[in-house]
């Protein structure tokens, strides 16, 4: 079977051998339509490579660790970043290159392509999500083709393409992925023709840029924009563009360029141009019998369709969640300006706004008074919590852009080695724990100092207590972990003095430095591409810095919030155990709305009393080596209090005001997924083994539990050596799972 | 190798070999027995044998009771079988159990036995190539082979 199929035998081929872009091209081919030279790499090819590798059954493996259902959007990107590594570290089989390459070499030579996606189903009217799968343009010479044939075969395994695999009817043994290569047209001006506006079908849009159509799919230029009465193709409005910039093909890939300044004040098409992409747009319409989505590019005269595919019934705008989730992708150009906003606006404003709030005056205010200023500062927070969700989140895209472009480069096989990378001594968190083991190890040297903490008396220690204050000023105190708990400094005491109580300190940088790996990967650049190179790690850096930072930032506004409500409490008394947080202003104006009956405590632990236990649960590895200890499983300020040196961290999800502790514990488990979250950091920062997705964790694990702690597998095995066990008198084993699992 | 032939007097030993291969071959999984203090306990694992014959592979990471069960008392037995939950597997179905001594696979004998067992099972790489995973082999003593129902022979390796 024919594996390289040239556009003519598309037709013929079928569409779920070829995918609906080449499909579609050879309809519009065949019509007499002008599209660039193409060949379609079959289906086929993948499913050859995906089964004789093994990597279907990996894939397999990855996407059934736990239920979609369970899996955080975060943990959709980490899955993906995973499945990608295994096809950029799976080379082809030398069969399937032989059958390959002769017909690719043949017909293109060494002209430059375009690989593209081509996946059956993806551009059908059912199922029109666009750029879930990814095109690579510029690509020269047999290898490099064959490379990015497997990068596209890997974006049908894409987040989005994850996100949507309902929708796509997404499945290991059944999805398959077609390829199209394009020769590069000579693109001066490029861009879409949606047949019809989702704002008014009566109308239909053209974007158009300079350069190539890059630009515009991505974000990255933005376009004129041309309103087109659908009935007799009149221009309705023209919204012209800042015109800045254009993508041009570089020495691989494609580039953004200034745009030549005789172009800024021309719009790409003239009437004349605007109205034969209508002409075509319609005529391709007439062919397919709908209104199409339809890529077109322009070079010297001569008109090309790079692809069409219908318009869907809904247009573009999910409704979901989703969405939201997909709007996070960001180019470069739109990172940098999020970071220059996060760097220059938001933080200080947010150090600000933190420094103006004043605690101390509480005290002082009556009950309604109180009232109000619980309620300003429940608004600020919920303020500061959007301008996070809005800004700060997205931000966090900068390591992902980074470590796709990493791996594609450098093609490590962690693929999370990019982290190391990233590094950073100077995160708060790290710097705060820097300062309380600094004040610990006074403490190891002097053990009167010891008593005095405990005291919490420093006055015969004025030199330990001038540190203790530079400390408080450069941080702040450590978040409160009992309510009421007013007096300053005593959560730092405390933690310094669990901080004392164990002998080794520091966090184990392992491994390689961060200046070797900077320079390994540096070395995979030519010169003139070595400056986006380091411009996109300080990117990276900045994300990862800020990433962790921003949370330290928000909690420093939110602890003003818990003193108001803490002080609150106070007054209300034991009644105030009986209010919500949200009911507290309103429990302050009016103390008899409180119910006089306590409400029935919610059982945590609703596993416990079965006799069915799990033996072993599995997450992700988020942070490697490996770790026995008892668990403290910490689901509440309190009970962070009685975490013990070696313990192993139990939660839902760390956050910054628990990153103090992490020191401190022997491994982590979290049910929060992802690779890239706080608790994640901060283990990798600490060389303390992390499994992070953990279904139920905090309910299936109990405090006391013997755990092993696997951070290399993403497994946490419950319950000591077996041997022990036996003689305890042993009860059911394996939880539900084979017992077997971990070697299936 | 020696052959105990029960029910049958003359054993083609190269074609024995040869059924031996093709059903290990064919069979991604084994049932492993292991036992704490007497108790047996079994559980499925994916294997591979050597070319030999002489030693079937597997792994499992260091935190598991199978392996914990292997440091205490090595003698294990693992079967092997092809099948296919019908009424036919009473004369169609084949059964190897074997019986020998379990331990991790240390040193140069390492590469050899991984190569063979990563050719089998290639998507269970990045689970083997953890730190806190143990290639596992038995030094096989005996395979016992059933087969049409109560068809048994033995196959000695070793004394």
């Amino acid at each position: 079977m024919n594996l390289v199929i040239p556009l003519q035998a598309v037709a013929e081929a079928g569409v779920h051998r070829v995918g609906g872009k080449a499909f579609s091209l050879g309809i519009l081919a065949s019509r007499g339509i002008r599209v660039p030279r193409t060949l379609c790499v079959t289906t086929e090819a993948y499913d050859l490579y995906a089964r004789s590798t093994g990597l279907l059954e990996r894939i397999s493996l990855e996407l059934n660790r736990k239920d979609f259902s369970d899996m955080r959007w975060e943990e959709l990107w980490d899955a993906s970043l995973r499945i990608r590594s295994m096809f950029l570290n799976t080379a082809m089989p030398s069969t399937l290159v032989k059958k390959l390459m002769q017909p690719i070499e043949e017909f293109f030579g060494d002209a430059r392509v375009a690989v593209r996606s081509s996946a059956p189903g993806e551009d059908s009217s059912e199922a029109s999500f666009a750029g879930l799968h990814e095109s690579y343009l510029n690509v020269a010479g047999i290898y490099p083709i064959l490379d990015h044939i497997r990068l596209v075969w890997a974006s049908l395994w894409s987040d989005a393409a994850l996100l949507y695999r309902r929708e796509l009817g997404l499945d290991v043994h059944h999805s398959s992925m077609a390829v199209t290569l394009q020769e590069l047209v000579d693109s001066e001006r490029s861009g879409v023709f949606f047949g019809r506006n989702p704002a008014d079908p009566s109308q239909a849009v053209i974007e158009a840029v300079y350069g190539l159509n890059q630009g515009l799919v991505d974000g990255a230029v933005e376009p004129d924009r041309w309103i087109i009465h659908r009935s007799d193709g009149s221009i309705i409005s023209h919204d012209a563009a800042v015109r800045e910039g254009r993508m041009v093909p570089g020495p691989a890939g494609v580039v953004r360029a200034p745009l030549p300044p005789d172009l800024i004040s021309v719009p790409p098409l003239d009437e004349g141009e605007v109205r034969r992409i209508v002409e075509m747009g319609m005529r391709v319409e007439g062919l397919f019998g709908a209104p199409q989505d339809m890529e077109w590019t322009m070079s010297g005269p001569d008109l090309y369709v790079l692809q069409a595919r219908p318009v869907t019934a809904g247009g573009s705008g999910q409704a979901d969640d989703r969405a939201w989730y997909r709007s996070l992708s960001r180019s470069y150009d739109n990172l940098t300006r999020l970071w220059a906003r996060i760097e220059d606006e938001l933080v200080p404003e947010m150090v600000s706004v933190a420094k103006r709030l004043d605690d101390h005056g509480l005290r002082d205010l009556d009950d309604g008074a109180l009232a109000r200023e619980i309620e300003s500062r429940v608004e600020l927070c919920a303020l500061w919590e959007r301008t996070y969700r809005e800004h700060f989140i997205p931000f966090a895209q900068g390591m992902r852009l980074f470590g796709r472009f990493y791996n594609d480069t450098v093609r490590p096989q962690d693929p999370y080695e990019f982290m190391d990378l990233l590094r950073s001594d100077d995160l708060i968190s790290i710097r705060r724990n820097r300062g309380i083991e600094d004040l610990a190890a006074v403490v190891r040297k002097d053990p009167s100092l010891a008593g005095a903490l405990a005291r919490g008396d420093l006055s015969r220690h004025p030199g330990f207590q001038q540190r203790v204050r530079s400390f408080l000023d450069e941080f702040g105190d450590l978040p409160c972990s009992t309510p009421g708990c007013a007096r300053e400094g005593r959560v730092l005491y405390d933690v310094v003095l669990r901080h004392a109580s164990r002998h080794d300190a520091g966090s184990q940088q392992s491994g390689r430095t961060t200046e070797y790996l900077e320079e390994y990967y540096l070395l995979f650049f030519p010169d003139e591409q070595q400056p986006f190179a380091r411009e996109l790690l300080r990117l990276a850096r900045a994300s990862y810095r800020l990433r962790d930072d921003d949370n330290i930032y928000l909690d420093r506004i939110k602890v003003h919030l818990k003193a108001a409500l803490d002080e609150a409490r106070k007054r209300l008394g034991p009644r105030a155990d009986r209010v919500g947080d949200d009911d507290i202003p309103r429990a302050l104006r009016d103390p008899s709305i409180i119910s006089p009956v306590q409400p029935e405590a919610e059982c945590v632990h609703a596993q416990a009393g079965f006799a069915v236990r799990m033996r072993q649960l599995v997450g992700q590895p988020a942070g490697s080596g490996i770790a026995t200890g008892t668990a403290r499983v910490v689901s509440s300020r309190q009970e962070l209090s009685a975490f013990s040196p070696g313990e192993v961290m139990v939660c839902d999800a760390i956050d910054p005001t628990m990153t103090f502790m992490v020191p401190l514990a022997a491994a982590i488990v979290e049910r929060r997924g992802g690779m890239l979250i706080h608790g994640a950091i901060i283990a990798r920062e600490y060389g303390i083994p992390c499994v992070t997705g953990v279904p139920h964790a905090v309910e299936l694990i109990r405090t006391g539990d013997v755990l092993t702690v696997d951070g290399y597998l993403g497994i946490v095995t419950i319950g000591e050596g077996t041997l022990q066990e036996a003689t305890a008198g042993a009860q059911g084993h394996g939880g539900g799972c084979l017992g077997g699992t971990e070697a299936l | 190798m020696d052959f105990e032939a029960r029910e049958v007097k003359v054993v083609d030993h190269q074609q024995l070999t040869l059924q031996l291969k093709a059903l290990f071959a064919s069979q991604g999984l084994a049932v492993l027995s292991t036992s704490e203090h007497g108790q047996p306990y079994c559980n499925l694992v994916a294997f591979s044998s050597s070319d030999d014959l002489k030693n079937l592979v597997f792994a499992t990471t260091r935190a598991t009771r199978k392996f914990s069960n292997i440091g205490s008392e090595p003698r294990v037995s693992m079967l092997v079988d092809n099948r296919s939950n019908k009424v036919s597997d009473f004369h169609e179905a084949m059964a190897v159990t074997a019986t020998g001594n379990a331990s991790e696979v240390m040193g140069p004998a390492r590469d050899a036995l991984l190569k063979v067992y990563l050719a089998k099972h290639p998507h269970l790489e990045d689970f083997v190539m953890s730190p806190t995973c143990a290639l596992m082999r038995v030094e096989v003593d005996r395979y016992y082979v059933v087969s049409r129902f109560q068809h048994v022979m033995v196959l000695k390796l070793k004394e």
